[in-house]
């Protein structure tokens, strides 16, 4: 069996064309993880330009109106370019560079991904060009400007469901047709190794900060962990360093749209079944002929009819648990935390607060949990507003 | 010795390559029968597939009119039955890991036996991944068909030395589609790939001309030619029978001429 296994799944499901790069992938990777000017110089960067460490703040009235378990949210919402995804970029973007790659192209569904990729490429002096499908273009239009603002290209990609998965197909067209200059800088947790490796030990600064933070307010460990779920880059980062610590409980919060029992839903865990796409055995939404299933929720970034590798492990082993959330939870969950607590976060963070809003109260006072805030909502507000019907003149 | 290794013992080979299903079922048996009396050595059977990460606009097209029109994995190897009840053409089946690790590799290979399938190329699995698939299909007879790519370099001779079938040499970097020109060094690949190997192989990617068609089979055992013709289907429809006969007869020619 072929490297970066976790459980049954993973593996490197690739065309030929490819293989040799992600290899040199691996291979620049294993070196430069060890590197200490490497690790210095990205530490630099997430002290100096992203703003980390991230905040882990009491969320006190959230805390008092639940009335159950003490809640505190680990704002990566307040990271520089607002999400989490800044963390992985950094360092994807640095080892290119270090690569001798003067070009990187990614893919992108709420556009926090592509925004981040782009602000890394800026910053670095790299090319970049950005995969969208062409109806995340329109859900999310301030972010395709906001990337070429940072100086990208973006391509609205319009095969298929024109959402992320094709982004990522057409992403990955592109990186077999140009690998020589260019690095594809996956958003998550998800494609062929080592990308799920690659992702999760850059996102996993998210635990190992938030973990030290809720020894020093708490003196213990929480009991509980959320994080949204799509590909799973938030969730893998605020998992991970929690993964041995057996009493503490890992939720993943996936997009159920509509709801598990209709067809528009993208909880993967749920509704999925085990499959090989886009370089990875894992668990798919796909019909009985392995067709790939066209996903919806009202999130674009959680719009993604699989889940990275190691989730579905930790699925099989019974050491994560995976719910559902639909799009109405969802909403009432984001307005919730903008009234109670002052912060609009990202509609993909809504799904872990709204499961939080379901859970705290059944937990004791003297229990702990921390929620994952993988961004800010700001992109989010017009598609709000849609929902609730209101029309906005921008 | 498969029907396969036959096709490629009468000089150069061509290959043309179509979506099963596109534009209907009915048409694709007509075509394969069309392409076999233009002379072709071996025919590549597209299973459609939703999201083909290695294919061009061309065959992602086909693909979705396939799908729309109701083609299915089972569809494809009733596709097969009906051409073998009049044909012993060699038949290789090209497509994505999904389809088949979903269909189960033993009910998927089982059945490529019953119809008639002699062969597979899988876009997405490349050696590393290849044996949950291979072991069960060697089980069947079924050849995997191998790729190798102009990115391979020091992989070519690892991937060469247990090919079966023939060897899918990819002669571009990119997806599938039609080039004006092929920059690869073909003739290098071969003679790696010859030191290692007896099986023959087979140049695809990027072929649309008899020029291209004799150029690419002259610097190894065959050509391979999809998007191209495709094309005419998308063009041409259900009525495409005469086009591409016409066709794939000008390559066939330029090819055996050699």
């Amino acid at each position: 069996m072929s490297k970066g296994r976790y459980g049954i799944h993973g593996g490197q499901y690739i065309p030929e064309t490819l293989m040799n790069e992600i290899i040199k992938l691996e291979e620049a990777y294993e070196h430069y993880k060890n590197d200490p000017e490497f690790v210095a110089e990205l530490d630099k960067l997430n002290k100096e330009y992203a703003g980390r460490p991230s905040l882990l703040y009491y969320a006190e009235k959230m805390t008092k109106d639940l009335g159950g378990a003490k809640i505190y949210l680990k704002r990566e919402d307040l990271n520089h370019t607002g999400s989490h995804k800044i963390n992985n970029v950094l360092g994807q973007v640095l080892l290119a560079k270090k690569m001798g790659k003067t070009r990187v192209i990614a893919e992108t569904g709420a556009g926090q991904h592509g925004v981040a990729t782009a602000t890394a490429a800026a910053l670095l002096d790299m090319e970049c060009e950005i995969f969208m499908g062409k109806e995340d273009t329109i859900r999310q239009a301030l972010n395709v400007y906001r990337m070429e603002l940072l100086g990208a290209k973006v391509h609205p990609v319009t095969t298929g469901t024109q959402t992320l998965k094709d982004a990522v197909n057409e992403a990955m067209r592109e990186w077999s047709g140009r690998v020589d200059d260019t690095l594809y800088v996956l958003g998550s947790v998800m494609g062929p190794h080592p990308f799920p490796m690659i992702v999760r030990d850059f996102q996993s600064v998210i635990s190992k900060e938030a973990r030290e933070q809720i020894l020093e307010y708490e003196g213990k460990l929480p009991d509980a962990v959320l994080a949204c779920v799509g590909g799973g880059s938030n969730s893998m980062g605020m998992f991970y360093n929690f993964i041995n610590d057996k009493d503490v409980k890992l939720i993943g919060c996936e997009a159920a749209g509509r709801g598990v029992h209709t067809k528009e839903t993208a909880a993967t865990i749920a509704t999925g079944s085990l499959g090989v796409f886009h370089g990875m055995k894992s668990y798919f939404c796909q019909d009985e002929y392995g067709q790939i299933a066209p996903v919806y929720s009202i999130s674009a970034g959680l719009d993604y009819p699989g889940i990275g590798p190691e989730h579905a492990n930790l699925h099989d082993t019974g050491r994560a648990q995976y719910v559902p959330v639909t799009d109405d939870e969802a909403v009432d969950a984001f307005e919730y935390l903008a009234k109670t607590e002052g912060i609009i976060c990202a509609i993909e963070s809504a799904h872990a607060v709204a499961h939080a809003m379901k859970l705290a109260p059944t937990m004791g006072k003297d229990e702990v949990m921390i929620i994952c805030l993988s961004g800010r909502g700001d992109k989010d507000v017009a598609a709000i507003a849609r929902y609730r019907g209101v029309d906005l003149h921008e | 010795m498969s029907r396969i290794s036959d096709a490629f013992k009468n000089g150069k080979a061509f290959i043309p390559f179509l979506t099963a299903g596109d534009p209907t079922a009915d048409a694709t048996v007509n075509f394969i029968f069309e392409l076999e009396r233009a002379g072709a050595s071996v025919i590549e059977i597209g299973v459609p597939f939703s999201d083909p990460i290695a294919e061009g606009p061309v065959i992602q097209e086909a693909n979705i009119r396939a799908l729309s029109n109701g083609m299915t994995t089972d569809g494809v190897f009733e596709i097969v039955k009906r051409v073998r009840e009049k044909s012993n053409i060699p038949i290789c089946l090209m497509g994505y890991l999904n389809p088949v690790f979903h269909y189960g590799y033993e009910r998927f290979f089982a059945k490529c036996q019953e119809v008639g399938v002699d062969g597979i190329i899988i876009a997405d699995m490349p050696y590393e991944e290849r044996m949950e698939a291979k072991e069960v299909a060697d089980k069947y007879g079924i050849d995997v068909v191998a790729l190798i790519a102009p990115t391979s370099e020091q992989r070519i001779q690892m991937i060469a030395k247990e090919a079966t079938g023939y060897i899918y040499l990819v002669s571009s970097m990119g997806v599938t589609g039609m080039r004006s020109e092929i920059t690869t060094d073909i003739e290098k690949m071969v003679k790696a790939i010859k030191e290692v190997s007896d099986t023959p192989v087979a140049v695809g990617f990027g072929i649309s001309t008899p020029a291209q068609a004799a150029d690419m089979a002259g610097k190894s055992d065959g050509a391979i030619v999809g998007s191209a013709i495709v094309k005419k289907i998308a063009e041409h429809g259900e009525n495409a029978a005469p086009v591409i006969y016409e066709y794939v007869k000008s390559m066939v020619d330029a090819v055996k001429a050699l």
